[in-house]
């Protein structure tokens, strides 16, 4: 038996399989090729199409051609930016109070549950097995005029705080803008509490035991180590709220009035009920930008790269 | 159990691999002898289990041939090369059972009636009654033992065990290389072991192969390799060396004479791995455990003919059957030397001058031009 | 004092808990009443009506069993499409990664009207006819993305040493793949499978876009709230909803007594 170093040039240099890693090398651009096509023609370039259709003028009889008309976003700006701001102040609000009601549940469920986790889950989740616009139209019944959860409100004095913050009209809460909220808060919860979850169930228990052997009250603990450390839950979970609230129109369309519109409401009617294809395709685009900027700019000062 | 075919060594011929510009393993040599067990020791990194996998045919080679026995192997996916392997942490399939996945070899090349090989497999490895837990209801053990009979059950022709005992605890390993080591014993099939650890090499292998840097170091039986390395690597990874750096003054007849400080040392010349030419640089070399130490006042006493020097201990440390001592000398700093704890001599405490001497015969001698430190164990520190 | 502070988190998230089920609760109560006009908002009476004829209104079962259809199809769908291209993602190299990358993330970070919307002008300009085909690809579209994410974790997760072990005991490609890397990925794509479903069935918006006259489940229950809401809503969304309920915690019940059983006597 002998072990030599091999003389520079050791005998017949094997060829590696070459034939079989050409194939090889392909195999993942089949494998991506379905999925991928099918997100391009089917998302990508329905963009582009809605770009174009947002320079086009003409009407529905006459057909549309692209013109270059950029005035139809100034126009569609000058006159719905109400439903805008309505837009992003709803879902922000939404989004907040999300995160106030939805931390408090999934902080439970990860370290004060014990053999009660799973079944809190599955509570958490079950609602979804009932269509959401069933469960919508429910919230009507809660907030009607007259039912109980008004009248405990008006009676506290609630109501009277809401109204004269503008969030309430009277005596009533269906078809005013805090029921839209509370819509959009209810339906949206679940996607806040269950990132939230998944970062705090990572959490070692240890830590917060480790803070307060460091003299760290239970107050402090929270604040420096367990808030700290749900940070990538807090951030996928409030864009998870935000992105689709934004965008909603079911709960102003069932629970608002027409003074509690978003800009979803506006595009829905425009691009089904008025045709007015160019204005919609303008303001989905402009809903679409601004909302890709503020959660570019979000995650950016979150420092959170890997999301979902 | 294996039907022993003539000439079933595994051989490397000329085998190296690169990764872009890091070259994994330099072109080498190496025949493991049929129904050995063959250990490759080193260091992480230093491209033992690159060999390994590229023997699996898990790895292609960037130049070589791989044969088992006279057979070109090279060109062979994994699954048409009769070698199996036991994988570090083992990589049992989770969704298979204990008994699935000691068959899953013999299923794949259609043998449908296996539950009789499967029972004797599984008796072999002392597992009959875990044939239906699932691998993540087993210990470490257990688990090792599952992969080594999921593997041995195909009867290859050689087995390869990457780092098998790793993941187990120290107890429980020194158990599994006793137990690898009947098995092996029981059906005579060519192991070969990958490991970092140069005792659990020397415990189990007939032969060990030494890698650093993508090399072979040295190649040899255990205690051969401990008592005579041939490079600084060597002496320090496999055990404890002290090294010294010394001048050669005199190269006559058998004995080489070196002087290192004021001390004047003795070595044959056959076990120095260099040509020592007089007036040149050697580095001569001594284990811990030959050498002898005497209280500085009973320096009289030590016979004639020994290599000796003074030293002062520097520390001491008693672990039950040795007592291991620091010793701080003008001839090297930081000399390693292990007594046994026979007779205690209560005036070897950290302080006190000694006279360290031992036999001539166990020095060797090492070229002067190689790093002395290679090989030491340093703590990395990994962020 | 000192009892409720340390049981805050408690009250807090117990209060949260029945803000989520509070109206599960009241679908479930109005699926017994009668009431007195089209509209199922105020109580009126005790009734099992609705309960002894789920189909008593015209076109409600006929949208359910259509959006059953939908879903089964768009997930079947979605789950092939995003579980081949999770695989390319995590076990090979190939260019364009961030490219690639970025177009499954997007359909998850934009505002589900804005893809509604693109998608009928694509349609539109295209003059595709409006119905079950358009639903279905959009449908198959919104949940390949959220496939992708749940098979990727679970393949991200799996030892690629499983892989060379089973090459290593004789199994090839498509043994391999079968034997192997199938199984172990499966409960991936079983989560990504449930939620393409859930969302597809659920889906309103998308739907509400490039629907054309085709009343899915989501679509009837909108026009019903214009119209009027007929009671055997409210009995199919508790069905459903019991229903789902029973199934997940008979897999819990199931889990639970393997692992009772799988533990050493």
């Amino acid at each position: 038996m002998t072990v030599t170093e091999a003389p520079p040039a050791p005998g017949p240099v094997e060829p590696v399989v070459h034939k079989q890693s050409v194939r090889r090398k392909l195999v993942p651009y089949w494998l991506l090729l379905p999925g991928i096509l099918w997100l391009v023609v089917f998302f990508a370039l329905p963009m582009v199409y809605q770009a174009s259709t947002s320079v086009q003028t003409g009407s529905l009889e006459e057909g549309f051609s692209v013109t270059w008309h950029f005035q139809t976003y100034w126009d569609a700006l000058t006159e719905y930016y109400p439903q805008f701001l309505r837009s992003v102040l709803y879902a922000g609000t939404a989004t907040i109070l999300c995160l106030l009601l939805g931390y408090p549940l999934a902080y439970l469920i990860a370290f004060r549950a014990g053999r009660w986790r799973n079944l809190l889950l599955v509570v958490v989740i079950a609602p979804f097995f009932t269509s959401f616009l069933i469960r919508t139209l429910a919230w009507k019944t809660i907030l009607a005029d007259g039912g109980p959860v008004v009248d405990v409100l008006g009676s506290v004095g609630f109501l009277d705080v809401t109204s004269w913050l503008g969030m309430t009209e009277g005596n009533r809460l269906l078809a005013t803008p805090l029921a839209v909220v509370c819509g959009l808060t209810y339906n949206f919860l679940p996607f806040m509490i269950l990132p939230l979850y998944t970062s705090l169930e990572r959490i070692d228990p240890r830590l917060h035991e480790a803070a307060g052997d460091l003299y760290a009250k239970p107050s402090t603990i929270f604040r420096k180590v367990t808030f700290p450390l749900s940070m990538p839950g807090v951030v996928s979970g409030t864009l998870l709220t935000f992105i689709p609230a934004s965008g909603d129109y079911v709960n102003a369309e069932l629970l608002g009035s027409t003074d509690t519109k978003m800009v979803g409401n506006v595009i829905q009617s425009q691009f089904l009920r008025v045709l007015d294809y160019p204005t919609a395709a303008a303001l989905s685009f402009i809903l679409m930008a601004v909302v890709l900027i503020m959660v570019t700019v979000y995650i950016r000062r979150a420092g959170t790269e890997d999301l979902v | 159990m294996t039907e022993k075919t003539e000439g079933g060594d595994v051989r490397l011929s000329g085998i190296s691999k690169t990764y872009g510009s890091f070259t994994a393993v330099h072109p080498l040599e190496l025949t493991v002898p049929q129904g050995s067990f063959f250990a490759l020791l080193g260091a992480s990194g230093c491209g033992k289990t690159t060999t390994l996998r590229m023997i699996a045919g898990l790895e292609d080679p960037t130049t070589g041939t791989v044969f088992l026995g006279d057979k070109d192997v090279t060109g062979l996916p994994p699954h048409k090369r009769p070698v199996n392997t036991v994988f570090q942490s083992y990589a049992l399939f989770p969704h298979l059972d204990v008994y699935e996945n000691v068959a899953f070899g013999l299923r794949r090349r259609g043998v449908t009636s296996v539950k009789k090989q499967v029972g004797e497999m599984l008796d072999l490895v002392e597992l009959g009654d875990f044939a239906n837990r699932k691998p993540h209801q087993l210990s470490g053990g257990q688990q090792q033992r599952v992969a080594v009979a999921r593997a041995l059950i195909n009867h290859p022709q050689v087995l390869l065990l990457d780092e098998p005992l790793g993941a187990l605890d120290l107890k429980l390993r020194r158990q599994m290389q006793l137990e690898l080591k009947r098995i092996q014993t029981e059906v005579g099939i060519t192991f070969v072991h990958v490991t970092h650890d140069q005792e659990e090499a020397m415990t189990m292998a007939d032969r060990v192969a030494v890698m650093n840097g993508g090399r072979v170091e040295q190649l040899g039986a255990p205690a051969d390799l401990y008592e005579n390395p041939q490079t600084t690597f060597v002496a320090n990874f496999l055990g404890t060396s002290n090294l010294i750096e010394a001048e050669v003054v005199e190269n006559s007849g058998g004995d080489v004479v070196v002087t290192a400080a004021d001390a004047k040392l003795r070595l044959p010349a056959e076990r120095c791995a260099t040509q020592p030419r007089t007036g040149g640089k050697l580095l001569v070399g001594v284990r811990p455990e030959k050498i002898s130490l005497a209280h500085a006042d009973d320096a009289g006493t030590i016979a004639e003919g020994r290599n000796r020097f003074t030293g002062k201990i520097a520390d001491s440390s008693f672990i039950g059957v040795s007592t291991q001592y620091v010793i701080d000398s003008p001839v090297c700093p930081e000399l390693e030397v292990y007594v046994q704890n026979i007779e205690r001599d209560s005036r070897l405490v950290p302080g006190a001058e000694v006279v360290l001497h031992w036999n001539p015969e166990h020095t060797f001698g090492l070229d002067a031009a190689q790093d002395i430190d290679a090989g030491v164990e340093t703590v990395e520190e990994t962020p | 004092m000192r009892w409720i502070r340390h049981h805050l988190v408690v009250l807090a998230g117990l209060i949260t808990l029945a803000y989520l089920i509070l109206p599960n609760i009241v679908v479930m109560v109005f699926s017994f009443n009668k009431p007195a006009g089209r509209f199922n908002y105020s109580w009126q009476e005790f009734s099992t009506d609705a309960w002894k004829d789920p189909c008593g209104v015209a076109d409600v079962c006929g949208s359910l069993v259509l959006s059953l259809q939908i879903a089964l199809w768009a997930t079947i769908g979605a789950t092939v499409l995003g579980s081949m291209i999770a695989f390319a993602l995590v076990r090979y190299r190939f260019r364009a990664r961030g490219a690639i990358n970025s177009l499954i993330f997007l359909p998850m970070a934009m505002p589900e009207v804005v893809m509604a919307a693109s998608l009928l002008t694509l349609f539109l300009n295209l003059g595709a006819e409006l119905g079950f085909w358009t639903i279905l690809i959009a449908h198959t579209m919104f949940c390949l993305s959220f496939v992708v994410v749940a098979v990727k974790a679970r393949v991200l997760s799996m030892d690629p040493r499983l892989e060379e072990a089973a090459r290593d005991l004789y199994a090839g490609p498509v043994q391999t793949f079968v034997r192997v890397t199938l199984p172990i990925a499966a409960p991936g794509i079983a989560a990504g499978a449930m939620l393409a479903f859930a969302l597809s069935f659920d889906d309103f918006i998308i739907t509400n876009f490039n629907s054309g006259n085709t009343v899915t489940f989501p679509m009837f229950v909108w026009g019903s709230a214009q119209r009027g809401t007929p009671v055997q809503i409210n009995v199919i969304g508790t069905a459903m909803f019991v229903i789902a309920v029973l199934i997940v915690l008979f897999a819990q019940f199931i889990s639970n007594r393997r692992k009772k059983t799988a533990l050493p006597k």
